[in-house]
């Protein structure tokens, strides 16, 4: 159900009091409302706030809703501040407009135009979306360890770990190289793959060196 | 007709070829062939095998090609001219102090773009060379087709195709040598600039000549090439510029400069490759070329069952029951020594030999030195040849065989998480495998281990608790009376090998193991390569063992003239009645100080002779097993690890051998064991 901006503007302010400030509850008498005041109203018949006295604590939806409102609000300030080279001074307020603009999807758009920031301008943590969460676990499978690869599954060197002299002379000899497609054929005991034509054992401290980009179905 | 009988020693020892004849030197990766192409050429044999790291030294042999006589060399296989292990280190110390006609560099064809770096590194040393693209059979298998005469143009060297396993294209190969005058290669990698301006400032810096060429050596020192800054040094270079120019260059890259040279002369060879190598993808799958005959062709089939420990297991064991117990145990120990030692040195040749010796030699001491009771010809060319013999040589045929279809890096592979509990790498069952067969021959290859942990901890093992095939071989013919006896020795000396392994790992300070080996595919061994590898392994053997009998026979023989021999034997009873064996025991015990198979021989007569019982066998064999090593083992540990170790190692080993043979005499007897 879709709520007034006045409603928006009241759980953004409660998520961030509640969440980030770490409060039990917000008094809505410091905001200069009540219980007779029409965007309360609106948010007690949603169902997104519970009401004890003047106290008012976030239900499971009102929660996701203030979530994705400061969520909204952050992102419309990173696209202020990024894209738009919006004034520090001018940033608040338009950003007050911008974020009731944003809805779901255009929201994802923003976030993913932006690059999933994590922080809004002020150093305050973005709340992550749907599409943050899924660029980057892909990102984590797009690059593996040898040892995290699956059985049969095929990639390009991506890059191994140089710290240690002697290992990487090994892996150099070896023709461990970045673009070399490899193909791991089993993990245990051993890992054993195959390094463009030429088929190898390797142990685990080994295998956990090498870190091959996946390439996808 | 066995040609190779007239083929001279073997088994990567060195031998000296006299005069000066101008060389002919083969190098590149291991297991690409080199060894192949040495005994196409040479008139001695190198042991070849299907396995990487088999020639641990330089073997030479002699060669006509053409009008002209050379010198052949074969290498030890290494990956780079930056060596990483001893055997690479090998190979690149003889490439800075020998001038050669010709390098042959002989490459695996299909990988010719992981191996055409150490092309490009010997261009670069303005060395003599001819590539040699062999195994051409598997690359056309694979559908991998190179285009050799465009590749000839683009290096500037020589470049000739051969499957060296049934000598195609060796008689160009032949030419090509006859023919061969030296043209500067013309594939010069160019690296970035501020690697080419520190090899350039280095090059000018070095004022002698050098075998190779000023470049190359410049190189090596800026990757910090322990051998390179040896000889810069020997012959009084500025080490000192040297190493700021080579700091200096280090901060200027951001990643190790190894590893940016290495990158750097891969695209130059990519650049390479790509027109002139092609392959013909039948189903082409994600970077990696799966050919529909290929994959599933038979030989990958039993592979897939060979490295997998569901099945890989069974099978070892399989292989272990009817190649060690059936073969080397049962019939060779069993069936061919009785016969041999039995029936026809027992019952004719050594009677008939006696007394015509005797008949020609009427003098009583003599006659005890060569056909008394521990004569020369009646124990020690006896014991050589009826009983050690038949049991070296199954082992070797069974290993050769085994060796040669590429089994040995499957099971590496599949032991290396239980080797790196006893502080070694799947790397070290090829000389723990070996040494079933000669234990001194096993601690030579153990040459090819990385680290000198790893060497101490595997030569230990060696000297301690692995039988070789003769004490095996009578070990397993002597105990067969029983399962319970057998099952008691083989979990004793397991016991022992591992606690002291898993002891040593945590002790022994040191790098950890690491585990990495080429698996290369599988073949079918080829009977020829089999008998000619058995033969040249037990020609080496009988020479190692003949003289040390010998030797014994003769100390014997003076020991019972002086009466040293009867304190000897009786200073070695004492421990053996401690252990509940009879004194004549000690003979045995002192037999085993020359040679652990001789040892061996000597409990089969006290067996022969029923002078031991049930439980006296077991405690005799596990004794045994675990007792010094041989002289020839000793000799060859202070040789690759240094008198200290060795003496160390006997020291421990000696009294430790005792104790668990009381131990287990101790259990047996107290707890009334029925075998």
């Amino acid at each position: 159900m879709k709520i007034s901006e006045d409603a928006e503007n009241i759980i953004e302010r409660m998520w961030v009091h509640i969440n980030e400030e770490k409060n039990e509850s917000m008094d809505l008498t410091s905001l200069g409302l009540d219980d007779k005041s029409p965007a309360v109203q609106e948010l007690l018949e949603a169902e997104n706030i519970v009401l004890s006295d003047t106290h008012a604590t976030l239900s499971e939806e009102g929660d996701a809703n203030g979530r994705t409102v400061v969520r909204r609000r952050r992102l419309a300030e990173r696209l202020l501040v990024d894209v738009l080279n919006t004034k520090e001074k001018h940033v608040r307020s338009s950003a007050c407009e911008f974020e009731h603009i944003l809805h779901r999807g255009i929201d994802e758009n923003v976030c993913i135009l932006l690059g999933h920031p994590r922080t809004c301008p002020h150093g305050k943590e973005i709340p992550e979306g749907e599409c943050c969460i899924k660029a980057r676990e892909e990102l984590e499978h797009v690059v593996a360890s040898l040892s995290a690869l699956k059985k049969g599954q095929c990639g390009n060197i991506a890059y191994f770990d140089m710290r240690e002299d002697k290992k990487m002379q090994k892996m150099l000899a070896m023709g461990v190289l970045p673009g070399i497609p490899v193909k791991l054929v089993q993990s245990y005991p051993s890992y054993v793959f195959d390094l463009n034509h030429t088929r190898y054992a390797v142990d685990k401290e080994i295998a956990d060196s090498i870190y091959v980009r996946i390439e996808r179905d | 007709m066995l040609n190779f009988l007239n083929k001279k020693s073997c088994c990567s020892v060195e031998t000296d070829t006299p005069g000066d004849l101008e060389r002919i030197i083969l190098v590149g990766n291991p297991n690409v062939g080199k060894s192949v192409i040495f005994n196409h050429f040479s008139d001695s044999y190198a042991v070849v095998s299907n396995y990487p790291g088999t020639t641990v030294a330089i073997s030479k042999g002699k060669t006509k090609i053409g009008e002209k006589e050379f010198e052949i060399i074969d290498t030890p296989g290494m990956y780079s001219l930056q060596p990483i292990t001893d055997e690479e280190r090998v190979s690149q110390n003889y490439l800075f102090d020998n001038k050669a006609y010709v390098y042959l560099h002989v490459i695996d064809a299909k990988n010719l773009q992981r191996m055409l770096p150490l092309t490009l590194q010997l261009i670069e040393a303005q060395v003599p060379l001819i590539l040699v693209l062999n195994m051409m059979d598997e690359a056309q298998h694979r559908g991998v087709s190179i285009n050799a005469s465009r590749l000839e143009k683009m290096l500037g060297i020589p470049v000739i195709c051969t499957t060296s396993i049934n000598g195609e294209g060796l008689d160009k190969l032949e030419d090509a040598i006859a023919g061969y005058s030296f043209q500067p290669g013309a594939g010069n990698v160019r690296y970035s600039k501020g690697i080419e301006y520190a090899i350039d400032s280095i090059s000018s810096l070095l004022k002698s000549e050098y075998s190779i060429s000023k470049r190359s050596v410049a190189q090596m020192l800026l990757l910090n090439d322990k051998l390179a800054y040896e000889k810069v040094k020997q012959n009084n270079e500025d080490t000192e510029v040297i190493r700021r120019i080579v700091e200096g260059t280090e901060k200027e890259y951001s990643d190790p400069l190894n590893y940016t040279i290495t990158v750097e002369r891969q695209n130059y060879v990519n650049e390479i490759v790509d027109p002139v190598m092609k392959t013909d993808r039948i189903v082409y799958q994600k970077g990696i070329e799966t050919s529909k005959e290929n994959k599933n062709s038979l030989g990958q089939r039993i592979d897939k069952l060979l490295i997998q420990p569901l099945t890989g297991i069974p099978i070892l064991l399989i292989i272990l029951y009817f190649g060690l117990y059936k073969f080397v145990g049962g019939f060779a120990a069993g069936t061919v020594v009785d016969y041999l030692e039995g029936t026809l040195f027992g019952e004719q040749i050594n009677p008939w030999v006696i007394e015509n010796f005797n008949a020609v030699v009427p003098f009583p001491i003599i006659q005890d030195l060569f056909v008394g009771e521990y004569g020369i010809f009646t124990q020690a060319v006896t014991y050589a040849i009826a009983l050690i013999m038949p049991l070296v040589g199954a082992f070797f045929i069974v290993f050769s065989i085994i060796e040669d279809t590429g089994y040995l890096p499957r099971l590496a592979m599949l032991i290396d998480r239980v080797f790196k509990k006893i502080g070694m790498s799947g790397r070290a069952v090829i000389p723990m495998v070996l040494g079933f067969g000669c234990a001194t021959m096993a601690t030579m290859v153990t040459r090819t281990l990385e680290t000198r942990r790893e060497k101490l901890i595997a030569s230990m093992l060696l000297a301690l608790a692995i039988p070789c095939s003769a004490q095996l071989g009578v070990i397993l013919g002597v105990l067969s009376f029983s399962g319970t006896a057998l099952a008691i020795w083989a979990i004793v000396i397991a016991i022992e090998l591992v606690t002291i392994g898993y002891i040593s790992s945590k002790l022994m300070p040191g790098e950890k193991p690491s585990f990495f080996i080429e698996m290369p595919p599988l073949r079918l061994p080829k009977l020829s390569n089999v008998l000619v590898k058995t033969y040249s392994r037990m020609q080496w053997y009988f020479l190692e063992v003949l003289p040390l009998f010998v030797l014994a026979s003769v100390l014997i023989w003076l020991g019972r003239l002086t009466g040293l021999f009867d304190i000897a034997v009786r200073l070695l009873g004492y421990p053996s009645q401690w252990i509940g064996l009879p004194a004549e025991a000690g003979l045995m015990f002192f037999y085993g100080f020359f040679r652990r198979d001789f040892g061996a021989a000597g409990l089969f007569d006290m067996y022969n002779a029923g002078m031991l019982t049930e439980v006296n066998l077991v405690v005799a064999a596990i004794t045994l097993t675990l007792f010094m090593p041989c002289i020839a083992q000793f000799l060859v540990t202070v040789k690759e690890r240094g008198i200290k170790t060795a003496f160390a190692m006997a020291t421990f080993i000696f009294p430790g051998a005792f104790a668990v043979g009381f131990i287990v005499n101790y259990l047996l007897t107290n707890f009334g064991v029925v075998l």
